[in-house]
């Protein structure tokens, strides 16, 4: 493989693992901060996905369609607290994932009704719209990067909330001991539900970016929502520091896996058997990765409650 | 100030405590004393609503605390050092002291002028920190909750006498400024210097209180 497609590859893996840190940044928080396994979380990114489509077909303006579907995400986020999760807290978690799978069923089969199950697309903005030059005649499209970026930019002002103000440490100090916390004078529901809402921003805001360079259905939270509970579970659960880590290997590893192991294995086996080995080594990568990681540190890479 | 009248508690379906009754005056400090397994970590979390009274009535300043989640008892004016200390383990000794302060007499400064050994430690995280160094934390910590009641449960255990000698050093400056302080802990002769009342707990149930100065027959009554 070329020096450049190894960075077209690289790129795509970063880009990869900053949406799924936006998806992880609410999960992990969620389950690290009150013990709540929320498998509906997935399905925030695909309506965030659908409320941009929505949006924009609405004002006109991309533009508009993110921060709107952003908002709206964080309303409904705030709904779903007040309506289910609230009654989740300290439940046994085989209810919560049954509570939760059922909010899949149900927002799967309303968008379907809302807007059809046939995929919907997104227009890339033209501001955004184009590539850019890579070395060796490769080219990137300009929106991937501004995804990056963007996906930088806002995991750099959550970690600045969650670094540096009174908000961001006690969301720290629940994840290690919500129950000291609260002895302490802190509402931890209140916190619960400010963290669940901002949450649901996150991964609404994912759904959105990502909605112009995925297609958009109603079945799209679920892979990710798989790969968010890998992301959470290998970057020790509560920890946004540790998720973010996380993200970025997972994001790499998939990405870059894929296309070196391709590589790898052309040249080792048959092409028949390669092609056939290939994608199912590809998919077992990540899980490979976690394995290896909890092999050695059980509590994740940077765990919430300190030495695990 | 705090009064608890017949307060029964347990887990599950296990009765811990058997109507228990206290009483603590504002600025006094009363030592709460017992063999392990009696109640008195049973006490302190029903006081703290960490565990839901079965029955009784527990009143500060006048509000009713039993049944009230433990933020909003916090909040009325109850500051735990609970036992096991519980640091927030990732969390600096600064952060530990600011995350949940409220305004009042008690800031920083105070504190680490009370506890000075937490001066230079301030940009540790709570798991790099010794047992002793956990405590004073702990204690800054609750007192930047700035409460009119602080609860010590196990106050010095399994620390080393320099550390033990420095805790109660700064319990006394504590109980010199008026601050109110029900502190469990099993260093007898220590507490009946520092309390100034002793009520001992034995199988859920008060069998003793009274002054300290006459509490001559209470490490008779620990078996110690």
């Amino acid at each position: 493989m070329s020096v450049g497609l190894l960075l077209v590859q690289t790129l795509n893996g970063l880009e990869l693992g900053v949406l799924l840190f936006l998806i992880a940044a609410g999960l992990t928080l969620v389950f690290g901060v009150m013990d709540v396994v929320n498998l509906a979380h997935g399905v925030q990114y695909m309506l965030g996905a659908y409320l941009a489509v929505a949006f924009a077909a609405a004002t006109g303006s991309f533009w508009l369609a993110v921060p709107l579907a952003a908002a709206a995400s964080l309303l409904l986020g705030a709904v779903l607290e007040r309506l289910v999760f609230r009654r989740l807290v300290g439940a046994d978690h085989l209810d919560q994932v049954l509570a939760t799978f059922g909010l899949i069923l149900l927002a799967e089969e309303g968008v379907k009704l809302v807007w059809g199950p046939a995929p919907r697309s997104l227009a890339i903005p033209d501001l955004l719209a184009g590539t850019v030059p890579l070395f060796g005649g490769l080219r990137y499209a300009v929106y991937r990067l501004a995804v990056l970026g963007a996906g930088l930019l806002v995991a750099g002002l959550l970690a600045l909330l969650i670094e540096r103000t009174r908000a961001g440490m006690r969301l720290r100090a629940g994840a290690s001991n919500a129950a000291m916390l609260s002895a302490l004078g802190v509402d931890v529901g209140r916190l619960f539900a400010l963290v669940l809402a901002a949450g649901a921003m996150l991964a609404g805001f994912a759904g959105a970016v990502a909605a112009p360079i995925v297609s958009v259905d109603p079945g799209m939270g679920g892979p990710v929502l798989i790969l968010a509970f890998v992301v959470i579970v290998l970057g020790g659960a509560g920890s946004v520091r540790g998720s973010f880590l996380a993200a970025l290997l997972v994001g790499l590893t998939d990405t870059l896996g894929r296309s070196l192991l391709d590589a790898a294995l052309a040249g080792a086996l048959p092409p028949a058997a390669a092609r056939t080995a290939g994608p199912a080594l590809a998919s077992m990568l990540i899980y490979l990765l976690m394995a290896a990681v909890l092999a050695f540190r059980p509590g994740g890479l940077l765990p919430a409650r300190g030495r695990a | 100030m705090l009064e608890v009248q017949d307060l029964d508690a347990g887990y599950g379906r296990a009765q811990v405590l058997f109507g228990v009754s206290l009483s603590i005056s504002a600025g006094e400090t009363l030592a709460l004393l017992g063999r392990n397994g009696m109640g008195k970590t049973t006490t302190v979390r029903a006081l703290m609503g960490l565990l839901r009274p079965w029955r009784g009535a527990v009143s500060f300043a006048g509000t009713r605390l039993a049944g009230l989640p433990p933020h909003r008892i916090a909040q009325a004016g109850l500051g735990l050092v609970p036992e096991g200390r519980q640091v927030f383990p990732t969390l600096t000794v600064a952060e530990n002291l600011a995350a949940t302060a409220r305004p009042g007499p008690w800031t920083r400064a105070r504190v680490l002028a009370l506890l000075p050994r937490l001066a230079e430690r301030l940009s540790h995280r709570g798991l790099q920190l010794s047992g002793g160094e956990q405590q004073m934390v702990a204690i800054g910590r609750a007192l930047m909750t700035n409460p009119r009641l602080l609860i010590l449960d196990e106050a010095t255990e399994g620390l080393a006498p320099l550390m033990r000698a420095e805790i109660f050093r700064a319990l006394a400056a504590l109980r010199a400024e008026g601050q109110a302080v029900l502190i469990i802990d099993k260093q007898v002769a220590e507490l009946r210097r520092l309390a100034d009342r002793i009520a001992v707990l034995e199988k859920g149930r008060v069998i003793w209180h009274g002054r300290s100065a006459e509490a001559d027959g209470v490490e008779r009554l620990l078996h110690l």
